[in-house]
């Protein structure tokens, strides 16, 4: 009936936002995403497993909190931060995920964190390489992104 | 809508300040846009824009029209996700297009690929 739970929610969530929180726009909105996620389903994408709900208001938090850090840090090194030892550079890093999914996260946090950018990901050495734009320290990069991210995404989707 | 309608004072500050936020992080990042020397430096510089320029302009947004219209105005979220989600998208693009012709280049500063076209 509804091959994809989470899609059809988000569909009539997003539907409501736009149009109104009333019940003639629910059962309009919920039309269109059972046959949204029917037209979805054609496509056979993966499915995306997600295993422990509970951490996904932590990784939202951490998230939020980085990116306000890093906009503060990025907005320094661009209006004053010229010269003074900041080495933009790039840097490889090993991956241990393989689910299509978390890494596609992995990559939003990443890019949408200022400061690192996701370049490219290597599916054959599952390694990533990403382009930063103050590495002063290689190992306290490699770190966040192992530890910080990582970790909970591969607990998140396990 | 399109009236000033008055809101609360703490709704008013709330707005300005999230307005300032998010418009002076923008600002910043298209001014490190124009001065970055090197491609892979300016691909920092917009997303600035992407993440607290357009949260900070969509906060200020949803704050000013729950107040003055007396219902929760919630739709602008949407913008923000939507921006958050497609912006690797296009950097991924503009960044591998980027990495490609400094390898077809023979640059030294670029990383090389560990494996010729066969990873992906």
């Amino acid at each position: 009936m509804l091959p994809y739970p989470l899609l059809t929610a988000s569909l009539i969530l997003m539907w409501l936002l736009l149009s109104g929180f009333t019940p003639g726009q629910f059962i309009l909105g919920t039309l269109v995403a059972v046959f949204a996620s029917w037209a979805m389903a054609s496509l056979r994408p993966d499915k995306p497993k997600i295993r422990k709900w509970h951490l996904i208001p932590k990784l939202v938090a951490i998230v939020f909190f980085d990116i306000i850090r890093s906009n503060i840090a990025v907005a320094g090194v661009l209006l004053f931060g010229r010269g003074k030892g900041r080495r933009p550079g790039f840097l490889t890093i090993p991956l241990e995920i393989e689910d299509r999914t978390a890494l596609a996260v992995l990559a939003i946090i990443l890019t949408s964190t200022p400061g690192s950018a996701w370049l490219e990901y290597d599916q054959h050495d599952r390694t990533v390489l990403l382009h930063v734009l103050d590495l002063l320290d290689k190992n306290e990069w490699i770190d966040l992104v192992k530890n910080r991210y990582e970790k909970l995404l591969m607990e998140i989707f396990a | 809508m399109g009236l000033v309608v008055d809101i609360p004072l703490w709704g008013a500050i709330a707005v300005a300040f999230f307005l300032i936020v998010g418009a002076s992080l923008t600002l910043i990042g298209a001014i490190g846009f124009l001065r970055l020397p090197t491609f892979y430096e300016r691909i920092h510089a917009p997303t600035l824009g992407t993440s607290w320029g357009i949260g900070g302009i969509m906060l200020a947004s949803m704050i000013y029209f729950t107040l003055s219209t007396q219902r929760f105005v919630l739709h602008e979220i949407l913008i923000g996700i939507f921006v958050t989600v497609t912006t690797p998208v296009t950097l991924m693009l503009l960044a591998r297009a980027a990495l490609h012709r400094d390898r077809a280049e023979g640059n030294p500063d670029v990383p090389g690929k560990a494996h010729e076209e066969d990873g992906d």
